[in-house]
């Protein structure tokens, strides 16, 4: 987001402000992933090296007075996409692609992702699967080639990728669950690979603990991450809590993305983390403008302004 | 019959009322309120054979679920969930979706005297 003189343009930033639907462009360059920060930065800044898009909580479906264009703001969202000037290698989307995992709202989101003209890797929100058949759904749509509720792995451009479930078995007052089966795979997935190669880890639910008091976190993420903690360059991509978060610890980042929906409320500030009405013309200014930072061993949130710079 | 004795008897026949009324399965029914992530009442007490019906004000499913007992399917704003407890215990529920939701409710006898209010 940048003019010709190397500052912000005014107007460049309004015209971000302005985007509800949103997307985070990563690019690995030394094979640290860093992001580029929102499509209208990276549009403005060409990426150099292998890029790849985050889009998340879709929830076509949705149709209450926080957004009731859904399919409209995921229509901006992945127009935004289309006009990037280096193509990304592929999207991965972090849940939610419906609200009540119904087959209309599964294919309005086929149907307008897929104008991006790219691969797209998923996991399941929970609001994946909740047809009446728990997941059948999405698994039947989304599922070919994964294992259990819907993990995987893959290798792209040198980084290993792989997609984590937890949404699935919750247990009463807990967080997100991964399960045992889940973190074997992990474990075995992982055990032969080089700890300089990159590893991207998605999920919808954050793997570590931004706010348990909403349910923000992954009760058995930490036995995840210690599966990965020998890897030189971790980065933990999440969605969920529809804003933007960002925590860096030790060799690991960790990222949450927006929505393309509607936005939540950031932790604590609310009642609970439904979804916050915002004035219409306020709707599409909830991008990029606060990232909220659990720090550990201290008991408060440090809610901070980011640009998303990775 | 004095007019206190005539009161004192409609007091007993409408307090035998009463017991007949509560004694019977399927009398009671009270309602639970899903909204901004809680059930409220967090914690509820029933007589055996009360229906509890479980209504979501959020603008966001949720599911009622007590294993082994009762699971409602994902119930999308104004949706209902309706339970009839017939067995007296302690049942806790939670919401599969946000599983920090969570609630109680506890079943007694129907038999015996009302518990008073």
């Amino acid at each position: 987001m940048t003019n010709h003189d190397g500052g912000p343009s005014r107007r460049k930033v309004l015209e971000c402000m302005t985007w509800a639907g949103t997307g985070v462009l990563w690019t690995i360059t030394g094979g640290v992933p860093t992001s580029l920060g929102i499509i209208d930065e990276a549009v403005a800044q060409p990426s150099k090296g292998f890029t790849f898009l985050q889009i998340s909580d879709s929830h076509m479906g949705f149709d209450k007075p926080a957004n009731p264009n859904v399919k409209g703001t995921l229509e901006e969202a992945i127009g935004r996409v289309k006009t990037l000037a280096v193509k990304p290698s592929f999207m991965i989307h972090t849940g939610d692609i419906s609200h009540l995992s119904k087959a209309s709202e599964f294919d309005d989101a086929e149907r307008i992702i897929s104008q991006a003209r790219l691969d797209v890797h998923y996991v399941p929100g929970e609001h994946d699967l909740i047809d009446e058949e728990r997941g059948k759904l999405y698994l039947e749509r989304y599922g070919r080639g994964t294992r259990g509720a819907g993990w995987y792995s893959f290798d792209a451009d040198g980084i290993h990728f792989i997609g984590l479930v937890n949404v699935v078995d919750l247990k009463a007052g807990g967080l997100g669950n991964l399960g045992n089966e889940q973190l074997e795979w992990l474990e075995d997935d992982v055990k032969s690979r080089s700890a300089s190669q990159p590893i991207v880890v998605f999920a919808h639910i954050p793997l570590w603990t931004v706010y348990p008091d909403w349910g923000w976190g992954t009760e058995d993420g930490a036995r995840a991450l210690g599966y990965l903690k020998r890897f030189g360059s971790v980065t933990v991509l999440n969605g969920h809590i529809h804003q933007v978060m960002q925590k860096v610890e030790g060799n690991v980042t960790f990222h949450t993305a927006r929505s393309t929906a509607f936005p939540q409320p950031a932790p604590g500030s609310a009642p609970s983390p439904g979804p916050m009405k915002v004035a219409d013309d306020k709707l599409r200014s909830m991008l990029g403008i606060a990232s909220v930072t659990f720090k550990q061993n201290e008991q408060r949130l440090a809610i901070i302004d980011t640009a998303l710079q990775g | 019959m004095t007019k206190a004795r005539f009161m004192t008897n409609c007091v007993v026949g409408i307090a035998a009322m009463f017991v007949w009324m509560a004694v019977p399965a399927s009398a009671d029914e009270v309602a639970i309120e899903i909204g901004n992530f809680t059930f409220g009442p967090h914690e509820l007490k029933v007589k055996s054979g009360t229906t509890v019906t479980w209504v979501n004000e959020d603008d966001i499913p949720h599911t009622v679920v007590s294993l082994n007992n009762f699971r409602s399917k994902a119930l999308d704003s104004d949706d209902k969930f309706s339970f009839t407890f017939t067995t007296p215990g302690t049942y806790k529920y939670f919401c599969s979706l946000h599983p920090h939701m969570t609630g109680t409710i506890v079943v007694e006898a129907a038999t015996g005297s009302i518990a008073p209010p």
